[in-house]
């Protein structure tokens, strides 16, 4: 499974990429069977256990601190592991959960309106258009509880009532309130909750942490992940680490677009590496565009900023009814005016999922009544809610959004209507995994947003920090032990090891190439071009044509990459332009992979459209009878066809139905 | 508009440094600082110099990396991140000077990136709630009452950015201690720790290097999260009462 | 198991107030609360000298005797000025060794200079410094006498006049005192934050209080050097 080409731009013609072979069909072996609801607990059960006394001997390596890798970090110190933990960023703390706004879904029903475990797994196989699978979702709905709990504990500072109880709201998409947040900053709460935990084991040495510190491989030794090739930021010193597994928490690869709402340094690398090594990598172009983003302003913009959801509960969308209407928004009279979600889909409104809201979005700006530098955006009007509701109470509620608003684009939203476009902003595919989280590399784990598990091919308001947190804080460290316990006492890995070795001498050979290629273009100008080319082509809407451009064009850029990039200063000390270099070389193999898979299903669901597949009024048409699978990809090498491995889905619990927000 | 940059470069952390001019060209108004920084080192690439390092991720105002001294100033003249400052604050023509946190507890690593794990020190001397994962009781087991959590969440909303460190004339942390000291004193579940956590962070504040509070107010100014300055008197209150109940507890 | 993570062995308390940071100005804070307390006390009575010699005398006399005969004369008086030195040393090491760490902390300045924070916070170090050096002037001045020039042992209300009588007299105590003004009102309000007694609320109210102690103490202290040179007090 680790055979590979050549690396680097090995000339491929389009063509052949496409032609992918269709390998063993993938079974989940850890899921259990009997009634959904018993299963995670049998899982716990049946999985074996490490004891107490012997898990300081045993090794795990965690690769991110958000979310999901801060929870798991912290969590398997405190169940006695020694972990060695990396990130990037010169803290754990700045992890870009640390961004997410909106709030975390749990079934807690403290409303008493309806909701429960059932109805929240219910609403997140639907939203995801029943392309997750069942238990791992029931898991999700029944753990979403416990985090609440947790976090409390840990002092999260939620919103609370005047009775000093815990506030819910609603997000998007679902009809019960059952969204708990920390005014417009749940990430950074909840991201500053795990990381105070880690911190605690930290100082207790449980974690050995790395900051200023990036994966550039996976050692995979005798068919286990046994330790990472990674690269000290500060000092330029590339060595292995070692350990008895391997978690990947690092995060969505929504940088392959150029433009996001990710992290300026969010990457790929991680995850597409382990891909390389071995890992399958699950519906890659399951990615998901957030309707409440700032448009850009031009062609220096560097990232896209989201406003969170929740503006959607007060805020109403509307674009003028007339093509090429330039007059401003206040001289639009009523009349004129097209409240598109609110007359398309009467009952949800502008409450619609995620992925409907972009697409009308850009349908109406395709229609040319965008507005707006560029015509690419459409307004997010609170006239009436301040009428309803007095200008007070809503700056109560989303007073710091509207500042954020106001500080970014310089107008005021409490007198002229936002504006807003989609934007890319999370990516529901990733390393497959298990029921266990366990990736096709025996011994690499992959949790929180680098996995494809919970979200299908949609993912619903406040449900990404629930799953990092459920995937880092209850499940992993919970199915991990069965994996330890089966591989006590592994044999000791060393640089000598010729896997370690090849993956330490591929590494540097790969910077090196990058410092020495002494081109004539910047590294972010080959980020952009690539992501424009899929912004275009793989962004909210596709089609064969599109798809088969993108792949034809990606080789070139490629190619055109490793001849002209420019990467000056050395490799032995901080360089910037470097840890780019280095990351959009593996983004200009993931955007093929993510072409591919957009191309060969040819269906629509959820975030992934497909013009041929639509229904007469233009909506989604799922088929269920040809894609009711998950497509895992194996890595064959750069420029070469992989190998399709499907993961049939079963329906047991949650019969799909064509899913209608009318 | 056109600018002049005026830029600390400093190869290595013991390397000598120096301001180093650069022109700007074609800089929109609705760029972000960052953005315009981004403009500069495209030129510098293209031109095979090396381009100007700087901290930033999110670009959003939260993650707290970008810790750029903007004509003296931390975070530059708006009561925002350096991310979310707009060039629409400058002029053309405008000569600007761009420098790296100052303080002894935050060494230079290059150019403006410098090394703030004193911080994350700091925390793990004691900014936390002991809850290993699992242990926690039902979240409404125990009511906050309103006041209580929001003044927790007030002191909550630090990024840890630094940029407290680099305002204060003595690169003092007590504004970013005391806000998490004050974040989880305030809440019922921190209230176990309350006396060990502030002795613990105080001290290992002093250790990192970080001077004394002389009540000059700059950090409170320069907080992009509004961070207030009684925060400080806040804490200073809980360290003494610390100090008095553990005497108490020794005798 | 990495449970327990914290070690409940520490310093001393008095160890551990006066190596941190917090707890050395609080040190500060409360030895300067007692010579403020001094220089109010100090300060009313120096008032005496608008109601004449013999009455100032008679006050400078009565307080060598205070407590007899239960006390020995000048017991109380000594007892007051070891308070004093013991408040001065306190403030003024605690001051030299925060100064210290305080400079250590920010050793690289600004190549961008901008003003920062307000006058009388900029000027709390040379200030203090100006104010110790001018009370060893005033104890050989007006207590051992040795540097006056009139030098009337038992005589007070002369001595002070031959002080103020003199340019360089008049010039050293006037600046002497506007910098404890300075010095109080920032210090005064510091003292309070430092001890854990303000809040955004109470702020103002300190600065107020603040403000209105320097200017007291100024103008009280300042009123007699004043009414020599005026010929009020002859």
């Amino acid at each position: 499974m680790t055979a590979h080409a050549p690396d680097h731009g090995t000339a491929t013609m389009s063509d052949t990429y496409a032609h992918y072979t269709t390998g063993e069909p993938l079974a989940d072996t850890k899921a259990p069977s009997g009634p959904i609801a018993d299963r995670w607990d049998r899982r716990r059960f049946e999985a074996r256990l490490v004891n107490p006394a012997n898990r300081r001997k045993q090794t795990v390596i965690v690769v991110g601190t958000g979310l999901a890798g801060g929870a798991a970090g912290a969590t398997l110190a405190e169940q006695g592991y020694r972990v060695v933990q990396f990130c990037y960023s010169d803290s754990p703390r700045r992890a870009h959960s640390i961004a997410a706004q909106g709030g975390i879904n749990a079934a807690k029903n403290y409303r008493n309106d309806g909701d429960s475990v059932h109805r929240l797994f219910y609403d997140t196989v639907k939203g995801g258009d029943f392309r997750a699978r069942e238990s791992n979702v029931h898991r999700l709905a029944q753990i979403s509880v416990e985090i609440i709990d947790q976090c409390v504990a840990q002092g999260v500072p939620f919103a609370r009532e005047y009775g000093g109880l815990l506030d819910t709201r609603s997000f998007g998409g679902v009809q019960v309130s059952r969204t708990f947040y920390a005014r417009g900053q749940t990430g950074q709460q909840l991201l500053l909750g795990a990381y105070q935990a880690l911190s605690r084991q930290i100082a207790a040495g449980g974690v050995e942490m790395h900051a200023r510190t990036e994966m550039l491989d996976l050692v995979v030794a005798d068919g286990r992940a046994r330790g990472i090739v990674a690269r000290d930021l500060v000092t330029g010193r590339i060595t292995t680490h070692f350990a008895d597994a391997v978690v990947l928490a690092t995060g969505g690869y929504g940088n392959v677009f150029y433009l996001s709402t990710n992290a300026m340094n969010s990457n790929a690398t991680a995850v597409w590496r382990a891909h390389r090594r071995g890992a399958y990598f699950a519906n890659p172009c399951f990615t998901q565009i957030h309707p409440t983003c700032i448009p850009r302003t031009g062609d220096h913009q560097s990232k896209l900023t989201l406003m969170s959801e929740s503006l959607r509960n007060d805020g109403r969308i509307w674009v003028p009814k007339a093509k090429g209407d330039t007059r401003p928004p206040h001289r639009i009279p009523e009349a004129e005016r097209d409240y598109y979600l609110e007359r398309i889909y009467p009952s949800f409104g502008n409450l619609v999922p995620r992925d409907i809201a972009s697409r009308a979005a850009k349908n109406v700006c395709d229609e040319g009544r965008g507005v707006g530098p560029g015509g690419q955006g459409v307004y997010l009007d609170f006239a009436d809610a301040i009428r309803r509701m007095g200008r007070d109470k809503v700056a109560e509620k989303y007073g710091n959004l509207f500042e954020m608003y106001e500080r970014i684009t310089a107008e005021d939203p409490y007198e002229v209507p936002m504006r807003i476009y989609p934007a890319v902003h999370y990516t529901m595919g990733g390393l497959w995994v298990d029921y266990d989280l366990q990736t096709t590399v025996p011994g690499l784990f992959a949790i929180g947003e680098a996995n494809f598990s919970d979200h299908g091919a949609n993912r619903l308001g406040a449900s990404a920090l629930m799953q990092g947190l459920a995937d880092g804080y209850f499940v992993l460290p919970a199915t991990i032990n069965d994996y330890l316990a089966r591989h006590p006492a592994q044999d000791p890995v060393d640089d000598t090891h010729p896997q370690a070795a090849a993956a330490l001498r591929e590494t540097r050979d790969r910077l090196d190439r990058l410092l020495h290629t002494d081109g004539d273009r910047t590294p972010d100008s080959f980020h952009r071009e690539i992501g424009e080319l899929m912004w275009e082509h793989c962004g909210m809407a596709r089609n064969d044509a599109g798809l088969r451009t993108a792949l034809a064009r990606i080789p070139q850029i490629r190619q055109e990459f490793w001849r002209r990039v420019k990467v000056p200063g050395s490799g032995t000390q901080l360089n910037q332009s470097l840890e780019k270099a280095n990351r959009i070389v593996d983004y200009l193999e993931l955007a093929e992979l993510m072409c591919l898979d957009a191309l060969h299903r040819t269906e629509s669901c959820g975030g992934h459209f497909r013009e041929e597949s639509q229904t007469p009024d233009g909506e989604a048409a799922r088929r269920d009878d040809e894609f009711s699978y998950a497509a895992a990809w194996q890595f064959r090498g750069t420029g070469k066809p992989p190998v399709l491995h499907r993961e049939d889905l079963a329906f047991e619990y949650v019969h799909p139905t064509q899913r209608s927000y009318a | 508009m056109k600018l002049n940059l005026r830029v600390w470069r400093q190869q290595t952390p013991d390397a000598p440094g120096a301001m180093v001019t650069y022109e700007v060209d074609g800089v929109s108004r609705d760029m972000s600082f960052l953005e315009m920084l981004d403009t500069l080192n495209e030129d510098l690439i293209v031109r095979g110099e090396e381009p100007v390092a700087f901290d930033h991720d999110c670009r959003e105002g939260i993650c707290g990396a970008c810790s750029l001294v903007i004509n003296g100033e931390a975070h530059g003249p708006e009561r925002t991140t350096a991310c979310q400052l707009h060039m629409r604050s400058f002029r053309d023509g405008d000569t600007i000077d761009v420098e790296p946190w100052r303080a002894a507890a935050f060494p230079v690593v290059k150019d403006l990136v410098v090394d703030r794990s004193a911080f994350d020190r700091i925390i793990q001397a004691g900014g936390y709630i002991t809850a290993p994962t699992g242990s926690a009781p039902e979240a409404h087991a125990t009511a906050v009452p309103k006041p209580d959590a929001d003044r927790a969440f007030e002191h909550a909303e630090c990024i840890g950015c630094g940029a407290c460190v680099a305002a204060c004339p003595n690169g003092s942390a007590m504004l970013f201690t005391s806000a998490k000291v004050n974040h989880l004193g305030a809440l019922p579940q921190g209230s176990p720790e309350r006396e060990t956590r502030v002795l613990d962070m105080v001290a290992a504040m002093d250790d990192e290097g970080f001077g004394g509070c002389t009540l000059t107010g700059e950090c409170a100014t320069a907080c992009p999260k509004g961070i207030p300055l009684p925060s400080i008197t806040a804490m200073n209150r809980e360290w003494l009462r610390a100090l008095r109940k553990g005497r108490a507890a020794r005798d | 198991m990495a449970l327990a993570t914290r070690t409940d062995r520490r310093p001393s308390t008095t160890r551990t107030l006066w190596d941190s940071t917090v707890g050395k100005k609080a040190v500060m804070a409360v030895s300067g609360l007692i010579m403020l307390g001094y220089l109010v006390v100090h300060m009313m009575g120096n008032l005496k000298i608008f109601f004449g010699a013999q009455e100032f005398n008679a006050y400078g006399h009565w307080l060598r005797h205070i407590g007899e005969p239960f006390l020995h004369s000048h017991w109380a008086l000594w007892a007051v000025r070891v308070v004093l030195l013991a408040a001065v040393a306190a403030h003024a090491v605690s001051a030299y060794q925060l100064s210290r760490r305080d400079i250590k902390a920010r050793p690289v300045a600004y190549a961008h200079k901008r003003r920062r924070a307000g006058y009388a916070t900029r000027t709390m170090r040379w200030g203090g410094v100006i104010l110790g050096l001018f009370i060893v002037w005033h104890i050989l001045d007006l207590t051992t006498l040795t540097v006056n020039e009139r030098a009337w042992a038992g005589h007070p209300y002369e001595n002070v006049l031959a002080t103020f009588s003199t340019w360089y007299g008049n010039t050293l105590y006037i600046t002497a005192m506007a910098a404890l003004g300075l010095h109080i009102r920032h210090g005064f309000r510091s003292a309070a934050h430092t001890l854990g007694a303000g809040s955004a609320r109470r702020d103002r109210t300190l600065k107020a209080l603040a403000n209105a102690l320097a200017l007291l103490l100024f103008a009280g202290f300042v009123s007699v050097p004043v009414g020599v040179m005026t010929g009020v007090v002859k």
